[in-house]
């Protein structure tokens, strides 16, 4: 008997990755509160909402006030903060404009995200109904509901389509980029001339004229 | 030399037969003739003289002053504000392949927050049979590990979708770092918890002004995701994520949560504005790719470079990284005459999985304009693709996941600039 545990062990010192067959009894339980108050990450189907309500006409009060300055009125972004409206049907064109009414999928995310992280400067200090309030009037300025007294709550949140919902689809590279694995390479004489085709100190960007295209 | 490729590789003969012509703002290579003395050799200097600081004058050691340009560097209009935005890590001074902890890129969408790891709690909930709250301390008692892995933004390179634009591999490539990470492997926090049977994705929460949350595959958690308290063998810098991030080895920086608090167990991603409006790759077609976890494998040759000129002929060391997010890379092949011809690099060091691998060709120059390029070849058979090739199927607009090949045009100066050629 006494080999077997011995043999165990030096598996042990070799193994890889330390296997969790037993429990490590470390941790404590999580109380249901604070759970609860963790649990805020809002999901497509509404998990994660809290109890609430707001109306597009609240959220244009709370929008002027606290996210025109870096969103503009209208939504239509200052210097180079964030769009938030606007650009429908840009997506094919040479310079898209990617806002939650051209391009986000899902209601949930807006929520969520104000919920979380705005406004800059000042995250986490909106409640429930402002959150929904704000969020009816991003639908407002991009035209997804007409109607400012518009009311939006936990319970219809998730019923809201918006417009590019079906414009995404799963990572396909391995499929769609499948020539890319190519198992012999042209080492020798592969082209005949090479001509150069661009130069980056035309554009002279580097490191700060504000001259160049963006990135997000 | 024994490969057969011609183009600008010289060899020792045609580099003699090149010595007699005049340089321009070269020097000359090769062992070179002193006329008088050198009073860095005759002459005591200052050092010498003087004695210098003592222990207790450094109780964190720092790197010399001749080093201070060798920093971190932003690039202003990028983004509306330093506050949510990027530097990057200076690939053209940097050797081996372990970036060092002061070096690496950092990536903020709130700032970098500042945590007291006494008041740090990671909790595990959603979908598990026993909600759990684990304090730093916790988390240094379970059974750790060890491992070197590359950290790339997927925007890495994406200003240069439409074309050259930066000069430099800092601006170009420099949002990525490869650091050696402690910490308990996510697995063994999932079976503390004990997974319910429908669970199938996890979503990962920081605890930054930003809250950054993502959504991961389950699958991925429990192959070889970390949940790291340290780095370079000391605790996390506070801009990686101090005290606690994820290592989400071969995939997308963004993944990698920061300051890390909370990890819910579900049955579908929670599709929050990193994984929807940012980080989905948008085609040319008008429809976008999503859940792009995996970074291809990519290379660029750091030295020379726009910010690393030649400055000698003769004598030379090119060098560069390699990574793939699929796997290892045991073969990086580079090009000194604009793709015409290629050789196999020389790597040294170790090649680890979804690790950056070094790689060296060491050549003669004699003045001639050069046209350089390298490609890695991953573990699965991936080759690096050209930039037009990328175009070709996902158009300009993608933002992320530009893998491209990088060329450089070494001018008979030295200097070197960013282009792109047919």
């Amino acid at each position: 008997m006494s080999r077997f545990p011995s043999a165990l062990f030096v598996a042990a010192l070799i193994g890889s990755t330390p296997a969790g067959a037993q429990p490590l009894n470390l941790g404590r339980a999580a109380l249901p509160e604070e759970t609860r108050a963790w649990d805020t990450s809002v999901r497509p189907d509404g998990q994660g909402l809290p109890v609430g309500k707001g109306t597009a006409q609240q959220g244009e009060e709370i929008f002027q006030s606290q996210c025109a300055s870096c969103h503009g009125e209208f939504g239509q972004g200052v210097d180079r903060w964030p769009e938030l409206a606007g650009g429908l049907g840009t997506l094919k064109d040479d310079r898209p404009l990617k806002t939650v009414g051209s391009y986000w999928p899902h209601l949930s995310t807006v929520f969520d995200y104000i919920n979380r992280a705005m406004p800059f400067g000042n995250p986490r200090s909106l409640k429930p109904d402002e959150v929904y309030a704000v969020t009816a009037y991003i639908l407002f300025l991009n035209d997804v509901v007409k109607d400012e007294s518009f009311e939006l709550n936990d319970k219809n949140l998730a019923t809201i389509k918006l417009p590019n919902d079906a414009g995404f689809f799963d990572d396909d590279r391995e499929v769609s980029e499948k020539a890319f694995w190519n198992a012999s390479p042209c080492m020798v004489n592969c082209k005949s001339e090479v001509q150069i085709t661009g130069h980056a100190s035309v554009l002279d960007v580097t490191p700060d004229p504000k001259t160049a295209p963006k990135v997000e | 030399m024994s490969d057969a490729n011609s183009g600008a590789l010289l060899d020792r003969r045609r580099l003699l037969g090149a010595g007699g012509l005049t340089l321009v703002g070269l020097a000359a290579g090769g062992a070179r003739a002193q006329s008088a003395p050198d009073p860095l050799i005759t002459n005591i200097q200052p050092w010498q003289s003087t004695e210098g600081e003592g222990v207790d004058a450094r109780p964190y050691g720092a790197p010399s002053a001749f080093e201070k340009d060798v920093v971190r560097r932003n690039v202003p209009w990028l983004t509306a504000s330093p506050i949510s935005s990027v530097n990057f890590t200076p690939l053209h001074k940097l050797d081996g392949i372990i970036t060092p902890s002061g070096l690496c890129f950092e990536r903020h969408h709130g700032g970098r927050a500042e945590i007291d790891p006494a008041k740090h709690r990671l909790m595990i909930d959603g979908l598990v049979d026993r909600p759990l709250v684990f304090t730093m301390d916790d988390l240094k008692r379970m059974p750790r590990v060890n491992r070197i892995h590359f950290l790339e933004c997927a925007a890495n390179s994406g200003m240069e979708w439409r074309g050259a634009q930066l000069n430099g591999c800092q601006f170009t490539h420099g949002m990525i770092h490869n650091v050696m990470y402690t910490g308990v492997p996510l697995k063994l926090l999932l079976d503390e918890a004990g997974l319910k049977p429908n669970a199938k994705w996890l979503m990962l929460e920081g605890a930054d002004a930003a809250g950054l949350n993502r959504s991961l595959p389950l699958q991925k958690a429990l192959d070889d995701v970390i949940i790291a308290f340290g780095m370079n063998g000391e605790a996390l810098r506070p801009e990686q994520g101090y005290p606690l991030r994820a290592v989400v080895p071969g995939w997308q920086g963004n993944i990698w949560v920061k300051w890390l608090r909370h990890v819910q167990v579900g049955d579908q991603p929670w599709e929050t504005r990193e994984e929807t409006s940012k980080y989905t790759d948008l085609l040319a077609d008008g429809l976008a790719r999503r859940h792009t976890f995996v970074m291809d494998a990519k290379s660029v040759i750091t030295n020379p470079s726009p910010q690393a000129p030649l400055k000698y002929k003769g004598r030379n060391v090119l060098s560069g990284f390699a990574w793939s997010g699929r796997g290892s890379v045991p073969r990086v092949d580079v090009t000194l005459d604009g793709g015409r011809n290629w050789r196999e690099a020389r790597i040294d060091g170790p090649v680890l999985d979804k690790s950056l691998v070094r790689f060296f060709v060491d050549f003669d120059w004699n003045g001639d304009e050069l046209l350089i390029q390298s490609r890695a070849i991953d573990s699965t058979g991936y080759v690096q693709p050209t930039k037009d090739a990328l175009r070709k199927i996902r158009g300009v607009n993608s933002i992320y996941h530009n893998n491209g090949i990088q060329t450089w045009l070494v001018r008979a100066s030295g200097e070197a600039e960013n282009v792109e050629i047919s």
